[in-house]
C-alpha cells in the first residue's frame, strides 16, 4: 500500500463499508440526540414538544443518578479486579501440565458460553438462593444463618455472577499471552537466582502487561452496559442499591414509558463511556503499540 | 574456582537415553567446547551441568562438592543462552544488573561492575536501550555481560553465535577467547562448529549420541583422531577417508589423508585423476579431483598460485608420514606405517 495509486484504490474499495458504518451509528444517535430533547412520553405519544434541557437536568438531578454512576464503577472495577487477578491465577496453573489438562480447559472456557439471563437465573435461584441454593445448603451445613444474597448484598452478588461470566474470557486471553513466555528467559533468570516470586514479578507479569490491557479495555466497553443480569436478579434494588446507569435509563424508558429522558439518559451514558474510553486509553493504552 | 566433574552422569527423557553414563574432568580456568552434531545431546549436558535438567544418573561435582542436586541458582555457574534469553522489557543496564539485584548486590558495586562489563564489551553507549533495540551482535554482549557481572566461577555457552552472521561471529569469536585470557574463569561451550571448536578450546570433548568419542587438545584431535567419526569431523575441508584396496595397501580398512597432506604434481604421483570442482580463496586453493580409480573423490589443498583447471590431469601423492589408518571396527590403528 505504498503507491499514491493504490492507497486512492484501497480508499475507493473500503469506502462503501465505512460509509455503511458511518450511517449505522450516526442514525440511531442522532435520532437519540433528538428525542433527548423532546417532551416525548409513551403514555401520551401523541403529545409531544420542544424540552430543551429540561430531559438532561431531571435525568441528572434525579437521586437515583449519582447512585447509578458510583453502583457502576464499583461493578466494572470490582469485575475488573476480579476477573484480571483471577485470570492470572487460573492461567498459571492451568498453563502447568497436569493430568486432565484438556477436559480443565474446557471447563474452565464454558462459563462463556452461557448466555448472560440464564447464567444470572441459575445463580439466582440454585445458587444464591436463600432457601435452596448451594450458598443456603453450605451455610446452614456449616451451622451458619444462610445470606439472602440479593437482598443484603445486591451488588456484590451482581459483581460475582459477572465476573463469573468473565472470568474465562480473561484467563483465555492471559493464557495466550502466558504461553507466548520464552521458555529460555525463565531458565535464564532462574540461573540468576530469581525465585519464583520474583521470576513472575520481573518477567511474566510485564511480558503479560499487553494481555492485561486488552482484557482491561474489551471488558470495560462491556461491563458499562452490564443490564440482563441486574433485570434478572434483583430488578435494580432493593431501592438504587443495585442501579446501575444503563439500568436507570431502561427504567426511564420501560417503566416510566418516558423516551424523552431515557434519551437523554442514553445520551450521558454515551459522553461517560468515552470519558472512560479516553481516560483508559490514556492510562493503560501506551501499553500497545 | 571452577573445577567440574561428571560421574557417569546419565539422562533420559522418558524411555530415550539422550546421555549414557558419562565421565569428564573440566579443570579450573580451562576452556572446553563440546562439539558434535546436531541432536547430540550438547545441550542436554550443558544443562544438566547448569542444573536446568535433573539427572537421571550418576553425580556432578562442583570444586569437589556433589552439586546434583543444588539448584541452579546455588551453583555459581552463568549460562549463555543461544536465544540470548534477554529480559526484552528492560533496558540493557537492567539486564545486567538483574542477576545483582537478586543476589543484593550494593548499589554502587553493582554500577561499579556494570561499567566495567559495559566497557569491556564495548555497551557502553546503549546502556540505556531496550534489547529490541540492538543488533544481534550487540544482544550477545549484553547477555555476555549479564554473565560477567555474577563473577562465576564458570561460564556455560549454549551456541552462542549461530545466529551471528559470519563476520561477526569470527570477531565475538576472538572478543570470547579474549575474555577467556582476561578471566582466566572455566568455560564450557558447546558448538557444532569444527572451527570454533579448533580455534577457542584448551580442550575438545568431542560427542556423538550423548558419548565422548574423544577428549584432547585441538592439535591432538587433528593428529591422532582416535576413530573415523573424529577423523571425519575435525578439520576442514574434512579428511579423505579412503576404503578398499587403496587402504589395504597400507594394511587397514580404511585410511585417512587431510586435503594438506596430499603432493600435487603434473607429471608422478600415486595417484592419477582429473580435476573437477576448484575453490580458489586466495590464500589456498581446493580442488576435487575424481577418476583416480578410488571409489571417493578426493579433496586437495594446495597454494593459492597454482595453475590447475577444470579437466586437467594431475598426480596426487599422499604424505604417508601424516596418514591415519582405522581398523575394521573404525579405530585408529596406533602402529606407524
Ligand atoms: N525435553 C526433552 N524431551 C525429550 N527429548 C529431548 C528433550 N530435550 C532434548 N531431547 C532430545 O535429546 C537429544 C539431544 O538434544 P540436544 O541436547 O538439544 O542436542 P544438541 O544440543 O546436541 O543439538 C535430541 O535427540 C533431542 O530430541
Ligand atoms: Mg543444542
Amino acid at each position: 500500500m505504498a503507491t499514491r495509486q493504490t492507497q486512492s484504490l484501497a480508499r475507493l474499495m473500503r469506502a462503501p463499508a465505512i460509509i455503511l458504518l458511518l450511517i449505522w451509528m450516526v442514525v440511531p444517535l442522532g435520532m437519540t440526540l433528538y428525542y433527548s430533547f423532546l417532551n416525548y412520553n409513551l403514555l401520551n405519544p401523541a403529545v409531544t414538544s420542544w424540552a430543551g434541557w429540561f430531559n438532561y437536568q431531571y435525568f441528572v438531578t434525579d437521586p437515583a443518578f449519582m447512585a447509578a454512576i458510583v453502583n457502576t464503577l464499583v461493578l466494572v472495577l470490582g469485575v475488573l479486579a476480579i476477573t484480571v487477578i483471577g485470570g492470572i491465577a487460573i492461567a498459571l496453573l492451568i498453563d502447568k501440565p497436569i493430568w486432565g489438562q484438556g477436559i480443565v480447559r474446557i471447563l474452565i472456557i464454558s462459563p462463556f458460553f452461557v448466555m448472560p439471563p440464564v447464567a444470572a437465573l441459575i445463580w439466582k435461584n440454585m445458587i444464591m438462593h436463600p432457601s435452596y441454593g448451594v450458598f443456603a445448603d453450605i451455610a446452614r451445613f456449616l451451622g451458619l444463618q444462610p445470606v439472602d444474597w440479593f437482598a443484603q448484598y445486591p451488588l456484590t452478588s451482581i459483581v460475582i455472577i459477572v465476573a463469573w461470566q468473565w472470568l474465562p474470557f480473561a484467563t483465555l486471553i492471559l493464557l495466550t499471552a502466558l504461553q507466548s513466555l520464552d521458555g529460555e528467559q525463565m531458565e535464564a533468570a532462574e540461573m540468576d537466582g530469581a525465585g519464583s516470586v520474583s521470576r513472575f514479578i520481573h518477567l511474566t507479569l510485564p511480558h503479560m502487561a499487553r494481555a492485561i490491557t486488552v482484557v482491561i479495555l474489551i471488558q470495560t466497553i462491556f461491563l458499562l452496559g452490564i443490564y440482563a443480569e441486574i433485570l434478572v436478579t434483583t430488578n435494580g434494588g432493593p431501592g438504587n442499591a443495585s442501579t446501575n446507569l444503563t439500568y436507570l435509563i431502561y427504567r426511564a424508558a420501560r417503566l416510566n414509558f418516558d423516551i424523552g429522558g431515557a434519551a437523554a439518559g442514553g445520551i450521558i451514558a454515551v459522553i461517560l463511556a468515552n470519558l472512560v474510553a479516553i481516560f483508559l486509553m490514556r492510562a493503560v493504552g501506551k501499553n500497545l503499540d | 574456582m571452577g573445577r567440574i566433574t561428571l560421574e557417569n552422569v546419565t539422562k533420559r527423557f522418558g524411555d530415550v537415553e539422550v546421555i549414557p553414563p558419562l565421565n569428564l574432568d573440566i579443570d579450573d580456568g580451562e576452556f572446553v567446547v563440546f562439539v558434535g552434531p546436531s541432536g547430540c545431546g550438547k545441550s542436554t549436558l550443558l544443562r544438566l551441568i547448569a542444573g536446568l535438567e535433573d539427572t537421571s544418573g550418576g553425580r556432578i561435582l562442583i570444586d569437589g562438592q556433589d552439586a546434583t542436586e543444588t539448584p541452579p541458582a546455588k551453583r555459581g555457574l552463568a549460562m549463555v543462552f543461544q536465544s540470548y534469553a534477554l529480559y526484552p522489557h528492560m533496558s540493557v543496564r537492567k539486564n545486567i544488573a538483574f542477576p545483582m539485584r537478586m543476589a543484593s548486590v550494593p548499589q554502587d558495586e553493582q554500577d561499579r561492575r556494570i561499567e566495567a562489563a559495559a566497557k569491556a564489551l564495548n555497551l557502553t553507549d546503549y546502556l540505556d536501550r531496550k534489547p529490541g533495540q540492538l543488533s544481534g551482535g550487540q544482544r550477545q554482549r549484553v547477555a555476555i555481560g549479564r554473565a560477567i557481572v555474577r563473577e562465576p566461577s564458570a561460564f556455560l555457552f549454549d551456541e552462542p553465535l549461530s545466529n551471528l552472521d559470519a563476520a561477526l561471529r569470527v570477531g565475538m569469536r576472538l572478543e570470547i577467547s579474549e575474555l577467556h585470557n582476561r578471566l582466566k574463569t572455566t568455560m564450557v561451550y558447546v558448538t557444532h562448529d569444527q572451527v570454533e571448536a579448533m580455534t577457542m578450546a584448551d580442550k575438545i570433548v568431542v560427542l556423538r549420541a550423548g558419548h565422548i568419542e574423544q577428549v584432547g587438545s585441538p592439535m591432538e584431535l587433528y593428529r591422532a583422531p582416535k576413530n573415523l567419526f573424529v577423523a571425519g569431523f575435525i578439520g576442514s575441508p574434512k579428511m579423505n577417508l579412503l576404503s578398499g584396496p587403496a587402504a589395504a595397501e597400507y594394511g587397514a580398512e580404511t585410511i585417512g589423508i587431510r586435503p594438506e597432506h596430499i603432493g600435487v604434481s603434473a607429471t608422478t604421483g600415486t595417484w592419477q585423476g582429473r580435476v573437477g570442482v576448484s575453490e580458489h580463496l586466495g590464500s589456498d586453493t581446493f580442488f576435487y579431483v575424481e577418476g583416480t580409480g578410488l571409489a571417493e573423490t578426493i579433496t586437495v589443498r594446495a597454494g593459492g598460485d597454482i595453475d590447475l583447471h577444470h579437466g586437467d590431469t594431475v598426480f596426487l601423492t599422499p604424505d604417508t608420514a601424516q596418514m591415519h589408518r582405522f581398523d575394521a571396527a573404525g579405530d585408529r590403528i596406533a602402529a606407524p606405517i
